[in-house]
C-alpha cells in the first residue's frame, strides 16, 4: 500500500505545527523523516495514523481516504508512537495478546503471531515479566512487537531506536530493512547514520514545511551543486602546480589547504568533473598525485544547511 | 462488539491485578454490611424484613466509590500516552468508551452480587417484598451506570486522576442531592423540572418496587448523554 499525503495542515492554537505538507511514499519504500525538534515530525505521524485529523488536506492510503475509511485502513497500519507508551502493569505476553485481539487477528493464529514477534524482537527471556520491570531497550522491543503483530502493510515508527544499545540498534535497523522490502515504512529520527543506513528516501522538514525530499545522494548534490576535490600533488613547486590547476578547463577555483604539503582543494565548474584533467596534468608534468579525495557533503551538513534558519 | 469486550476484559484484568477491585469490593461490602446489619438504623432497629436500609446505604457508598473506580479510566491513558496507542489501532472512540463502561459496570454488578446473601438472610427472617428487592437492585445498577458514565466523562477531560475524581463527584452531587433540594425549595415549573432531574426521586420509586418506563428513560438518557459527552471529549484529543 502506498501513502499519499496531500497538503495537510495542523495547528496548535495560533502556531502551525504542520503547514501544507505533501509527499508520496511508494509501496516497499523506507522513508526517513528528519527534522529538528518541534519541526512537526510527530504531528505528521499522528495524522498518518489517524490519531489527529488534519485541518486541511487529505491522506490516501492505498488510494483510500484515511479520513473517510479510518476504521478499515487502521488495520493495515502498525505504529510505534514517540516515547513508546505501554501498559506498565501488564506482562509482555498478555499485552501482545491484547494487541493481537484488538487488531482483530483470528483467534487461532494469535499464538503463532505472538511467538513470531517474541522471536523477531528477541523477547524470549522477558516475555513473562511485567512491562514496567523491563529496561528501556526491551520496552522498545515490546513497542516494535505490538506495532508489527498484525503484520501490517504500513509501519510508522517514531524514533524506533532510541534507548537501544549499539548491538540492538544494528539488529533493529536490519529488521526494518528486511521489513521494508515488502512493506511501506516511515520512520522518524534525528540520528543521521540511521537514515543513511536504513532509508531509501529522506524527507527533511523544518517549521512544518518540507525543505528537502530525495535520496541521500540527490540531496547532497542539491545542496553542494559542484564537485569538490582534495588533492595532494608532490614533486613540484606549489605555486606552479596552483597555476597549472587553475588553468584547467573544468576547474572553477583552486585553494591552498596546506602549502607545505602541496594540498589543494579544487572546485569544479557546475556539472563537470576534474579528476581526469588533474591526472593528465600531473602525468604530463611528471608530478605525483598521492592523494585525491572527493569531498562529499555529509547528511549532517545538508541537515544543518536546510534547517538552521 | 468484540473490540469493546477486548477493551473491557483488559480493564477488568487490570482492576484485579492492581488490587483496585479487591479494595473496592472490601470497602463496599464492609460499609454496606456494617450499616445494614450493625450500626445506625439497621435492620434490627427498623424491625422489618426489608432491604430499604441496605439500598440507601449502597446508594451513598456507590456515589463515592464509582468516581474512584472510573477516575483513571481515560485520565491515566492520557497521562501515560497509551490512549494514542489504543486509538491508532482499529478502535473507535465509541468502542473505547463503551469498553471502559462495560468493565466498570461489570465490577459494580459483581460487587452487588456479593450482597445477595443479605437477601437470602432477610428473606429467611420474615416476609420479604420481592418486587422491592428486584426494583432496588435494578435501581442500584442503573444508578451505578449513570455515575460510571459521569465518571468516564470526567476522566476523559483531564490527565489527572484526582481532578477526574473531583469532577465526577461535583457533577454527581447535583443528581444525588442538589436537584432534590432545589425541587423542594422551588415550586411551579422549576420545582417539577428539578424533581424530575433528581436521581433520588427515580431511585426511590424503583426501590419501592415500582418500575416505571419514565424512570428507565431517565436513567438511559443520562447514561447515553454522558457517554456521548465522553466520546466527544475524546475526539478532541486534549492531552
Amino acid at each position: 500500500m502506498d501513502i499519499k499525503v496531500e497538503n495537510i495542515t495542523k495547528s496548535y492554537g495560533p502556531q502551525k505545527a504542520v503547514d501544507g505538507i505533501s509527499f508520496h511514499v511508494k509501496t516497499g519504500e523506507i522513508l526517513g523523516f528528519l527534522g529538528p525538534n518541534g519541526a512537526g515530525k510527530t504531528t505528521t505521524m499522528k495524522m498518518l495514523t489517524n490519531y489527529l485529523l488534519p485541518e486541511e488536506g487529505n491522506i490516501f492510503i492505498g488510494g483510500k481516504s484515511l479520513i473517510e475509511e479510518a476504521d478499515e485502513l487502521k488495520k493495515h497500519i502498525g505504529y510505534l508512537p514517540e516515547n513508546n507508551p505501554l501498559y506498565q502493569e501488564m506482562p509482555v505476553i498478555d499485552y501482545l495478546q491484547f494487541c493481537a485481539e484488538i487488531q482483530q487477528i483470528p483467534g487461532d493464529s494469535i499464538p503463532g503471531r505472538i511467538r513470531e514477534m517474541v522471536r523477531v524482537c528477541g523477547l524470549n527471556q522477558e516475555k513473562h515479566k511485567k512491562i514496567g520491570e523491563l529496561s528501556k531497550g526491551y520496552r522498545q522491543r515490546v513497542g516494535l512487537a505490538q506495532a508489527m503483530i498484525h503484520d501490517p502493510e504500513i509501519l510508522i515508527l517514531d524514533e524506533p531506536t532510541t534507548g537501544l544499545d549499539p548491538n540492538q540498534i544494528v539488529e533493529i535497523r536490519k529488521l526494518i530493512r528486511e521489513l521494508g522490502r515488502e512493506k511501506t515504512v516511515i520512520l522518524s529520527t534525528h540520528i543521521m547514520q540511521e537514515v543513511e543506513a536504513t532509508c531509501d528516501r529522506i524527507l527533511i522538514i523544518n517549521k512544518g514545511e518540507i525543505v528537502a525530499d530525495g535520496t541521500a545522494d540527490s540531496l547532497a548534490r542539491q545542496v553542494q551543486g559542484q564537485e569538490l576535490l582534495r588533492v595532494r600533488i608532490e614533486d613540484g613547486d606549489p605555486n606552479e602546480i596552483f597555476k597549472a590547476l587553475q588553468q584547467l578547463p573544468t576547474v572553477e577555483m583552486v585553494d591552498f589547504v596546506e602549502r607545505d604539503h602541496n594540498r589543494f582543494e579544487i572546485q569544479s565548474k557546475a556539472g563537470m568533473n576534474s579528476n581526469r584533467e588533474v591526472f593528465r596534468l600531473a602525468t604530463r608534468k611528471g608530478w605525483v598525485i598521492t592523494e585525491m579525495i572527493p569531498l562529499e557533503t555529509k547528511l549532517e551538513d545538508i541537515f544543518r544547511e536546510l534547517t538552521m534558519n | 462488539m468484540r473490540t469493546v469486550w477486548t477493551i473491557a476484559k483488559r480493564e477488568l484484568n487490570s482492576f484485579f491485578d492492581s488490587l483496585m477491585a479487591y479494595v473496592m469490593l472490601l470497602l463496599f461490602l464492609g460499609f454496606s454490611g456494617l450499616f445494614t446489619w450493625l450500626i445506625g438504623s439497621d435492620i434490627f432497629m427498623v424491625g422489618q424484613a426489608s432491604l430499604r436500609t441496605f439500598f440507601s446505604v449502597a446508594y451513598w457508598t456507590l456515589f463515592f466509590f464509582i468516581p474512584a473506580l472510573t477516575m483513571g479510566m481515560i485520565a491515566q491513558e492520557n497521562n501515560t500516552g497509551t490512549i494514542e496507542l489504543l486509538l491508532t489501532k482499529p478502535v473507535t472512540d465509541r468502542q473505547l468508551v463503551l469498553g471502559k463502561f462495560t468493565a466498570s459496570l461489570l465490577l459494580v454488578v459483581i460487587s452487588l452480587a456479593f450482597t445477595l446473601p443479605y437477601v437470602v438472610t432477610v428473606a429467611s427472617i420474615g416476609n420479604l417484598d420481592q418486587g422491592a428487592v428486584f426494583g432496588g437492585y435494578l435501581g442500584l445498577v442503573l444508578l451505578s451506570a449513570v455515575y460510571i458514565s459521569i465518571g468516564i466523562y470526567a476522566s476523559s477531560l483531564t490527565s489527572n486522576q484526582i481532578v477526574a475524581f473531583l469532577t465526577a463527584l461535583f457533577i454527581g452531587i447535583f443528581f444525588q442531592i442538589v436537584f432534590d433540594m432545589l425541587a423542594t425549595t422551588l415550586s411551579g415549573f422549576f420545582g417539577e423540572l428539578f424533581h424530575y432531574l433528581s436521581l433520588t426521586t427515580h431511585f426511590e420509586s424503583m426501590s419501592r418496587g415500582v418500575i416505571d418506563t419514565k424512570d428507565l428513560i431517565y436513567f438511559a438518557s443520562l447514561i447515553v448523554l454522558f457517554l456521548k459527552l465522553a466520546e466527544d471529549s475524546l475526539a478532541k484529543r486534549n492531552l
